[in-house]
C-alpha cells in the first residue's frame, strides 16, 4: 500500500497497469486524449506487484486494473472512468489536479 | 402336366403303352376334355398372374430399397454438415454434447429474451407516445419516462449474464436485425450518433443545453474511441500470439509450445467481456446524462425519437430479407 501511495502522490495522474490489460490501453488512449500525461506504472515490471494488487484491491478496485489516481487520490477503475467522463466531472477533477489546462 | 388321356385306357391294344402321354395339341401344349381345359385354363390365367405379381413385388421391393439407400446417403452428407457446423461454433444443441448444448441454449435463451425486452420496450414507448399526444402533464410523463429509463438498465444487465455465458454471441450482434447490425459497435449502438441525430430533433434547445449536449456527444465519442483502441490492441496481441504459433512445426516441444499459446490466446479472449460491459455502461451512463440535461418534455420527445429510429431500421431489416431476388 505505500508503494501505490507514493507512486500515486508523485504526479497528478497516475494508473496503474498490467501489461496483459487491455482494459488499461483504453484508460490510456483516453487521458491522452483529453492532454493529459498519466505517470503509466505496469504492476508487472515491480517485484513486488502482486502486492501492489492486493492492496489496488483493498482499496476497492475490481478489477484490480487499471487503477486510477488523481491529484493523489484514488479515482476508481475502468468503470468509474467513463461515467465520470461522461457528467465532465474526470475532466474537472484532471483541470484541478493540474494534470491539464484549458 | 398331362393328365392320363382316357383314350389311352385300351388295353386290348398290344401295342398302346400305358404311359402313352396324352395328345398334344400342335403347340405341344397338354389338352383334356373341354371342362378340364377350362380347368387348366384357369389354372394358368392365374398361374400368369401370379408370375406378374411376384415381378411387380420385386420391382417395388426394389424402388423401396433405392429409397433406403438415398435416404441413407442424405442422412450421412447431414451428419457430416452437421460435424462441420458444430466445429464452426455454430449454435446447434445436440443429445450427446451437453457443453454445446449449454452454450447453444445460451444464445437461444438469450434471444428469447431480448425479444421480449423488446416487446415490452415497445408497448412503453408507445404508452409515451399516448401520453404525450393526449398532452399529459409533466407529473405523469416522468413518471413513463423513469420506467422506460429503469427498463434498460433490465436489458444491460442480461446482456451482461449472456456475456459471460457467451460474449461471441453479443459481439456478433445475430440477435439484432441486419440493418442495426450494419452499426454494432462493441455489441450495441453508438451514443455517439444518437446524441447527433437527437439534437437536431430536439430543437429548439436553450443554449445552456446545446452546449452540454455537445459536450456530452463529444466525450461519449472520445470514451468510444478509447474502448475501440482497447480492442484494437487485443486484437492485434490474439493475431500476434496466433502467428507466433504458427511458426512452429510438428515437433513434440513445439506441440508444447503450442498450447501454451493457445492458452495465452484464451486467456485474451477473457477480457473480451470487459469491453461489452464497458460499452453498455457508456450507453447507459449517456443516456442517464442527457436526461439530466433536458426537460420532462423533451425527454419524452427523445425517448419517442430514438424508438422511432430504431423501429426504422428494423423494419428495413424486414423489407430487405423479404426483397425478390433474381
Amino acid at each position: 500500500m505505500d508503494t501505490i501511495r507514493g507512486l500515486a502522490s508523485n504526479n497528478a495522474a497516475v494508473i496503474f497497469t498490467k501489461s496483459s490489460c487491455f482494459m488499461c490501453h483504453s484508460v490510456k488512449a483516453l487521458f491522452y486524449e483529453l492532454g493529459a500525461s498519466p505517470a503509466i506504472h505496469e504492476l508487472d515490471q515491480y517485484a513486488n506487484g502482486r502486492e501492489m494488487e492486493y492492496a489496488l484491491r483493498r482499496l476497492g478496485c475490481n478489477p484490480s486494473v487499471p487503477a486510477v489516481f488523481i491529484g493523489g487520490k484514488y479515482v476508481g477503475s475502468s468503470k468509474d472512468i467513463i461515467s465520470l467522463h461522461v457528467d465532465g466531472s474526470l475532466k474537472e477533477k484532471l483541470i484541478e489536479a493540474r494534470a491539464i489546462w484549458l | 402336366m398331362a393328365s392320363a388321356s382316357p383314350r389311352t385306357d385300351t388295353s386290348a391294344d398290344g401295342d398302346i403303352d400305358d404311359k402313352t402321354p396324352a395328345f398334344h395339341d400342335n403347340q405341344g401344349m397338354v389338352v383334356s376334355n373341354p371342362s378340364e381345359r377350362s380347368r387348366d385354363q384357369k389354372t394358368l390365367r392365374r398361374l400368369a398372374q401370379n408370375r406378374e405379381a411376384a415381378r411387380k413385388s420385386r420391382l417395388r421391393k426394389k424402388a423401396y430399397v433405392q429409397q433406403l439407400e438415398s435416404s441413407r446417403m442424405q442422412l450421412t452428407q447431414l451428419e457430416q454438415d452437421l460435424q462441420r457446423a458444430r466445429q464452426q461454433g455454430k449454435y446447434i444443441s445436440s443429445t450427446g454434447d451437453q457443453s454445446q448444448s449449454l452454450s447453444g441454449n445460451g444464445a437461444l435463451a438469450f434471444d428469447a429474451e431480448y425479444a421480449r425486452w423488446l416487446e415490452d420496450h415497445t408497448r412503453r414507448a408507445n404508452e409515451l407516445r399516448g401520453a404525450v399526444n393526449a398532452h399529459a402533464g409533466d407529473a405523469e410523463l416522468r413518471i413513463i419516462i423513469d420506467g422506460l429509463l429503469t427498463h434498460y438498465d433490465d436489458i444491460y444487465r442480461i446482456k451482461a449474464e449472456a456475456a459471460k455465458a457467451d460474449v461471441f454471441h453479443i459481439l456478433s450482434g445475430m440477435w439484432k436485425t441486419p440493418a442495426e447490425r450494419c452499426f454494432l459497435w462493441l455489441g450495441g449502438f453508438r451514443s455517439s450518433e444518437l446524441l447527433k441525430l437527437l439534437m437536431v430533433k430536439l430543437e429548439p434547445l436553450t443554449e445552456h443545453q446545446m452546449i452540454a449536449i455537445t459536450n456530452l456527444q463529444q466525450s461519449a465519442q472520445q470514451a468510444e474511441d478509447a474502448l475501440s483502441q482497447g480492442m484494437e490492441a487485443l486484437q492485434q496481441s490474439l493475431a500476434d500470439t496466433l502467428a507466433g504459433s504458427l511458426a512452429q512445426s510438428n515437433s513434440a516441444g513445439n506441440v508444447a509450445s503450442y498450447m501454451g499459446q493457445m492458452a495465452m490466446a484464451m486467456g485474451k479472449l477473457g477480457t473480451l467481456e470487459n469491453f461489452i460491459c464497458q460499452a453498455d455502461n457508456l450507453r447507459k451512463q449517456t443516456f442517464q446524462q442527457l436526461h439530466r440535461i433536458l426537460t420532462t418534455r423533451q425527454s419524452a420527445r427523445a425517448v419517442i425519437a430514438i424508438n422511432d429510429y430504431f423501429s426504422r431500421l428494423r423494419a428495413l431489416s424486414s423489407l430487405w430479407l423479404a426483397r425478390p431476388r433474381e
